[in-house]
């Protein structure tokens, strides 16, 4: 691990105040600890967060306000999101091992950089570590790659299963940086690698993840977060989805669909949303419904399969859904 | 564990730096990052209180092993993938390999060595002799760190939800059955 200079900022206007280029904001850890004992990042001074009053779950006025510094495991326990939405429960604790989601917290798995074996290896060419050094992934071992959303500059999956889940719900990010505060919407948040793929989040230097925003939507209380991976717990997911029914009788009024492992972003399939409303709850609308999520799919040398996977991902998802309550 | 005459084989490796841990007491603010690029660090470990200042890139992992002598906690991957460092933190388990001592400032940690109640096994511990739940045994101490904060949250209701809450505990000699019914036994024991 490189040297750096450690400090501990009292407020949150001080903590941006004193951030810059070279900073590194550290809450949990077990992003920036892990990728700074790599030497893949290599900041000259961490904050330590972890005190300022960044905390707290807030469901007053409908919908949910997430403290930046709340803790995975508890966010995944409250009552509040595990009834109201539990979607974002289960997306919480189908990420990681227990131990991880006590100590991660919630603006730090946003910002969780992507597993890309190539990215983490400083042995090798990245785009996204040392701009314009090239990309091995794209031919190379690329099984775990995305198929939505990649450049011929980058290919690398976004990670968060979080992320997913508040994709669907439209979710907003609160920023607090030098000159003032800002929300911006969660889709909006994560950019597109194009060809600056080590740009990957609308944020200004210095500027902070303080919060975040569910807007209320009463029939997430039908919603799932369902993940396919290559083993049964502790790792990324191959393929996920997002989704959320709003049902008359036996007419789906509304869907919220969004999927994981698949994009350079979390990915929102408005697409697939427009061919559920409208139509009745049935296997045969599901799988019409998800024959939408292929277009525009990049599929590599090694995950050719992912296309085909996201769709059955997601007829099982709806079918599942169709089991609660 | 090898004894040479009393003294363990880590002792000897580590009196060097057990020198070094008592050294610095009263030297600056707690948490505050001194000239010398060094920050001290007040925390009770197993019930101890006791300061350190370290480097700030020093793990509570690393700090445990080669400042306070503490070698029950291993270090297996350290990149936070295979659990054997796992400690409780505030009363919570967390990978050590992963946490920076830096960051303690104020806290609690219980490791392996703290869990007997003196010459008595914890539950866990005399569960796992019982339940043959290791061979090598280094990925014990976590495995039963874990459990016991697992068993404490009330997580270990099914077979099926120990599992998921200890996935991130790793056995390369695959000693999870035993695992299983050493967890299954305490739960009822620490009840």
């Amino acid at each position: 691990m490189r040297e750096y200079r450690f400090e501990r900022p009292g407020t949150v206007t001080e903590a941006v105040r004193r951030s810059g280029s070279d900073t590194a904001y550290l809450a949990g850890g077990t992003t920036l600890v892990d990728l700074m004992k790599l030497e893949v990042m290599t900041p000259g001074r961490v904050l330590d967060i972890n005190r300022l009053p960044l905390r707290g779950l807030d469901a007053t006025g409908g919908g949910l306000r997430i403290g930046a510094l709340e803790r995975m495991t508890d966010v995944a326990a409250d009552p509040r999101v595990r009834l109201g939405y539990p979607m974002l429960s289960q997306a919480l604790e189908l990420s990681a091992s227990g131990q991880l989601r006590n100590m991660a917290s919630i603006g730090g798995n946003l910002l969780q950089r992507t597993r890309c074996g190539y990215f983490r290896d400083v042995s090798m060419p990245c785009n996204k570590r040392q701009p314009g050094s090239g990309c091995p992934a794209i031919r190379g071992e690329n099984r775990m790659h995305a198929v939505l959303g990649t450049s011929d500059s980058c290919v690398a999956t976004h990670p968060s299963d979080l992320a997913v889940a508040l994709a669907a719900l439209d979710a907003r990010v609160q920023l607090q940086g030098r000159d003032g505060v800002r929300t911006v919407n969660l889709c909006d948040f994560y950019l597109l690698p194009a060809d600056t793929p080590h740009l990957e989040h609308d944020l200004r230097p210095g500027e902070l993840v303080t919060g975040v925003i569910v807007p209320r939507l009463d029939w997430a209380q039908r919603s799932i977060y369902l993940k396919i991976r290559d083993r049964q717990s502790y790792e990324f997911a191959l393929s996920s989805a997002a989704v959320a029914i709003r049902r008359e009788g036996d007419t789906i009024v509304e869907a919220r669909v969004a999927v994981g492992g698949m994009g350079t972003r979390p990915w929102r399939l408005p697409a697939v949303e427009r061919a559920l409303a409208g139509r009745p709850a049935t296997s045969n609308t599901y799988a019409a419904a998800a024959t939408a999520t292929v277009d525009g799919t990049r599929p590599l040398r090694h995950n050719a399969f992912k296309p085909e996977l996201m769709q059955r991902t997601l007829i099982r998802a709806l079918l599942e859904l169709e089991q609660t309550r | 564990m090898t004894q040479y005459e009393g003294i363990t084989r880590r002792g000897m490796l580590g009196l060097v730096g057990a020198a070094a841990a008592t050294v610095p007491l009263d030297s600056g603010a707690a948490g505050a990052q001194a000239a010398s690029g060094e920050v001290t660090v007040r925390m009770t470990v197993n019930g101890s209180a006791t300061s350190l200042t370290v480097d700030p890139r020093v793990t509570l992992l690393d700090a445990l092993r080669e400042r306070l002598q503490l070698t029950g906690t291993k270090k297996g991957c350290d990149r936070g993938q295979c659990g054997a460092c796992t400690v409780h933190v505030d009363g919570r388990r967390v990978v050590s390999c992963l946490t920076l001592l830096a960051t303690l400032d104020g806290a609690s940690v219980t490791t392996i060595e703290g869990l007997a109640d003196g010459d008595r096994l914890h539950p866990l511990q005399q569960a796992f002799i019982e339940h043959d739940g290791f061979q090598c045994g280094f990925c014990t101490p976590g495995q039963i760190m874990s459990a016991a904060a697992v068993i404490a949250e009330g997580g270990a209701r099914t077979d099926a939800e120990i599992r998921e809450q200890m996935s991130g505990n790793i056995c390369r000699c695959s000693a999870y059955p035993g695992i299983l019914a050493a967890i299954r036994q305490a739960r009822t024991e620490m009840r």
